[in-house]
């Protein structure tokens, strides 16, 4: 039903439409309204057959997830931030156990320093924990993926995390088409285990695997992770035919056709990009736009082909490497190898940085005739860092 | 596109304002999108919320630079915060306060500006609703000033969010700011 | 004419199958269909109280649900001993995630259950003492103040035994680990820290908790039948020697718990929602230097020079605990 509502209201009301069985989570800003809702919707018994539990930790939240996985039950949790960080050795269990749990990351920045804003270095700390990664531009989208999610994980026995932009979407007002009941219920089956704890046919889940299984079992979630790929693009082909809109996937193209600059990037930012896009096309300037919604698995083939006409590409990331420069763009570069494809990389919005129509459209006028730095921090405050630099050296003994 | 900012202090229901104008502009099959300037839970602060209004899909995520209209709900802010930055050249400016411009300090941007006005809007609230929360009133007043969304869009909008009881003095005290505000407006002329 | 029930003690402990019992009041031991839910195979040391322990503890949680139990396990001897890759020697569905978890994961399990409508099958969480009383603590705490359905049983062995016996919350004043070495002038671990999980489980109020030890495996097997029969959060704690890390032969491992009871030093007691409602006096008052002595990490209290101020500290500790639980009264409302 379509209804002007909060990111938050809409993802709460969709994750009830799933039939979740246990729903186990710990409070952490932005994601507090998601779990109120979801609370809120089982207690007045709007969703039935469902336990909610107030955990006392993070940790306790993706343990009581797991136990409940394990136990078959459809689960989900949702966290942020230090939250995420809190609960990372369950988050590898979850993932080395095959659990298809689905969690919402509302994404905001790693302390220290403490701050409470939207970027994207929670989840990319996570990159590597073998959790699907999938990013929501808009609001609608984020409902969208929560029930793809829930059908990759389980068809994967995989987990999902599915990431929106704390705040930028999760506490924005804007117009949903709330997925319906019954459409959930054509899109997504019930949930069979394919194994599970059952006193009638007894199983051990979590053994001490030594040095001469270890690699073998890495290896098969390497292969079930290249396998994800085309899941996740038929979640988001069966989507649609059942939803009639297109969300969900694996990458989006905007304006592609033609394109000699295209800026990649992931979430919310895209809009505002889009935005930029549609204006410099207008004056005449060749460039165009890539959203990655998969980033985890990573796409490299399906990048590479859809940038076979591209002279440069832009990655604008909301996290990076200290001492070394942007993530995704790693990825990126790993698809373009061996063609001549320049890059270069645009960090923004760290800490919830507002990303502004005019800071982009300043930088895209450069980029696109090559006129930038390989790494640049958008609206980094130059003079700031300089004096501070400055004020660093006289505390060291530089010959 | 219109962009309107709505400046407060936390407890006032500026985020509330943001949302009703959001739903407003929905049940007129218009896209809408409102947001707060985040932080932390604090009442007395400082706070912004935003929301746009368009007649196509609304991608962009930045807050607002060049509001189209800026509604002041607690005019203590006048002094703290540059609530008129980047107000558009014909932009309106809605502030809740019963003084003149000259008392309060802005005389020369507010001046012989027929777009910017004051409303008692504290007052009708307490006369209608029993408590000074100014901003349905300030949405009534809003609506006859920048006619950028219809007052009867504001009444559902209020009877859509909240509960009968204290939706319909809402949309009463709304109405009346409606009526203040198409008076002055007719008096200017 | 009054009667008085008469236990037969020696019976009862060590002849598991009892004839003159009926086959309700045997142990499950003696039933030869019994689920034995930690079989042979698995790789724990000889005389290991833990692997004693968990089997009686199960078998009897199995009996008591109708052979309807899940169990969750912490990281830690137990889970290390019983599933080496490919092999498990559990014969009862049983999930092993984490050390510090495995309490909340066992509300996971019950949750699930709760929401598939088959409350019938009860979960079973355990794990050794620094998995329940430091790393496994706030989960455990959270557990309990959910009220949870959960049975968590902790085999207390007081220390880290399966990374080389470092010291826990659990470790007793004095003993010798890894991290608390027999040196200096306050040789092993010192006095005045540790955790009484038991009291801070019954500081929860919860429906049930008990203490007991591998010496009388028949009260284990009918604290863990009792405890079956509450609904909600129920604690059980379980003194099981660990020959290796204290430094005892494997043939003393009952021995040594039994002195551990008898020296008052490990009081053995029930508690419902949080007031002890029952404890097992002691029967034949033992000296806590009968117990120390057979054990390597105390060695150094009795050479190269004795150290009366440390046993006799010892000693006022198991004496308090006498005094508390009313240790030597036969009226205790227990056996």
């Amino acid at each position: 039903m379509l209804r002007q509502v909060e990111g938050s209201k809409a993802v709460a009301d969709t994750v009830a439409a799933c039939r979740p069985q246990v729903i186990c989570a710990y409070p952490i800003s932005p994601q507090t309204h998601i779990v109120e809702g979801l609370s809120q919707l089982v207690k007045n018994s709007t969703l039935q057959g469902c336990e909610f539990i107030n955990v006392e930790s993070e940790f306790a939240a993706m343990s009581v997830a797991i136990g409940a996985s394990a136990t078959g039950a459809r689960t989900y949790t949702a966290t942020a931030s230090q939250g995420l960080l809190y609960m990372v050795e369950a988050v590898y269990n979850a993932s080395g156990l095959g659990l298809p749990i689905v969690m919402t990351v509302a994404n905001r920045a790693i302390g220290a320093p403490i701050n409470i804003w939207n970027d994207h270095s929670d989840s990319m700390s996570q990159r590597d924990s073998g959790w699907i990664q999938l990013y929501a531009e808009t609001n609608q989208e984020a409902a969208d993926l929560h029930v793809q999610a829930f059908k990759i994980a389980e068809e994967l026995s995989l987990p999902v995390m599915v990431c929106m932009d704390g705040f930028i979407l999760t506490h924005a007002y804007e117009r949903v088409d709330v997925p319906d009941q019954d459409q959930v219920d054509r899109y997504l089956p019930p949930f069979t285990p394919r194994q599970v704890l059952d006193p009638t046919d007894p199983l051990s889940i979590g053994a001490m695997v030594g040095p001469e299984a270890f690699t073998e079992v890495k290896y098969m979630s390497h292969i079930k992770n290249l396998q994800a790929l085309d899941v996740i693009a038929h979640a988001g082909d069966d989507f649609t035919s059942i939803f009639n809109r297109d969300s969900g996937g694996l990458l989006r193209g905007y304006k592609l056709a033609g394109a000699e600059t295209v800026v990649i990037a992931l979430g919310s930012v895209l809009g505002t990009i889009k935005d930029v896009v549609d204006e410099m096309r207008a004056d005449g300037l060749p460039i165009g736009v890539l959203g990655i919604i998969a980033f985890r698995p990573f796409p490299f083939e399906l990048l590479r082909q859809m940038l076979s006409g591209a002279k440069r590409v832009i990655v604008l990331e909301k996290a990076f490497q200290l001492g070394i420069g942007g993530i995704v763009i790693e990825n990126v570069r790993t698809s373009l190898r061996g063609t001549e494809i320049k890059d270069f990389n645009l960090i923004a919005g760290l800490g919830g940085r507002p990303i502004t129509k005019t800071s982009l459209r300043n930088y895209l006028d450069k980029a696109h005739y090559d006129n930038v730095a390989d790494l640049t921090f958008l609206d980094l405050d130059q003079q700031l860092a300089d004096h501070e630099i400055a004020r660093e050296a006289g505390n060291y003994n530089v010959h | 596109m219109f962009q309107v900012r709505i400046h407060g202090r936390g407890g006032q229901g500026v985020v509330t304002a943001a949302e009703l104008l959001a739903q407003a502009a929905f049940d007129e099959s218009r896209y809408a999108q409102a947001f707060p300037s985040f932080g932390s839970e604090r009442t007395g602060a400082p706070v912004v919320a935003f929301a746009r209004i368009a007649d196509t899909e609304i991608r962009v995520r930045e807050p607002i630079m060049s509001p189209d209209a800026v509604i002041i709900q607690d005019s203590t802010l006048l002094k703290q915060v540059d609530v008129f930055s980047g107000l558009k050249k014909d932009g309106f400016a809605l502030i809740n306060s019963t003084r003149t411009f000259e008392q309060l300090g802005i005389a020369e941007i507010a001046g012989n500006n027929p777009r910017f006005i004051t409303v008692p809007a504290t007052a009708m609230a307490m006369q209608y609703l029993g408590r000074p929360v100014p901003n349905a009133v300030l949405l009534g007043a809003f609506a006859a000033l920048t006619k950028s969304i219809s007052l009867h869009s504001v009444t559902d909008a209020i009877n859509e969010k909240f509960k009968p009881k204290v939706a319909a003095s809402n949309v009463a005290a709304a109405t009346a700011a409606y009526e203040y505000v198409l008076e002055m407006v007719a008096a200017h002329a | 004419m009054s009667t008085n029930p008469v236990k037969f003690y020696q019976v009862g402990s060590f002849a598991v199958g009892n004839r003159l019992l009926s086959a309700e009041d045997r142990s499950i031991q003696s039933d030869p269909n019994r689920t034995n839910a930690l079989t042979s195979g698995h790789r724990a040391c000889q005389g290991c109280g833990e692997a004693l322990g968990a089997r009686y503890a199960l078998d009897a949680a199995m009996r008591a649900s109708g052979e309807k139990i899940i169990a969750v396990n912490a990281t830690g001897c137990l889970e290390v001993f019983s599933t080496p890759y490919p092999e498990s020697s559990w014969r009862i569905p049983w999930l092993h995630s984490l050390f510090g978890n495995a309490p909340a994961v066992a509300t996971g399990v019950a949750a699930a259950l709760k929401a598939q409508g088959r409350t019938d099958i009860r979960v079973v969480g355990q794990g050794g003492d620094g998995a329940t009383v430091d790393i496994g603590f706030g989960a455990l705490s959270g557990m309990f103040e959910r009220n949870d359905d959960v049975l968590y049983i902790c085999y207390d062995n007081e220390a880290y035994m399966n990374t080389g016996v470092q010291r826990s919350g659990a470790t007793p004043p004095a003993a010798r680990t890894a991290t608390t070495q027999a040196v200096g002038e306050n040789p092993g671990n010192v006095f005045g820290q540790g955790k009484n999980l038991p009291r801070i489980a019954m500081a929860h109020e919860i429906p049930y908790v008990a203490t007991a030890t591998v010496a009388d495996l028949r009260d284990l097997e009918a604290k863990v039948t009792k405890a079956m029969s509450f609904r909600g959060a129920r604690y059980i704690h379980v003194l099981v020697p660990c020959p290796l890390g204290w430094g005892s032969q494997s043939c003393d491992t009952i021995k040594i718990a039994r002195l551990a009871t008898q020296s008052g030093l490990f009081p053995v007691f029930e508690a419902e929602h949080g007031e002890v409602v029952a404890s097992t006096p002691i029967r034949k008052r033992e000296s806590v230097e009968e117990y120390l002595k057979l054990q390597v990490r105390y060695s150094h209290l009795f050479a190269p020079t004795r150290r009366d101020d440390v046993i006799d500290h010892l000693q006022a500790m198991a004496d308090k605990n006498i005094a508390r639980y009313n240790l030597m009264s036969t009226d205790n409302g227990g056996n």
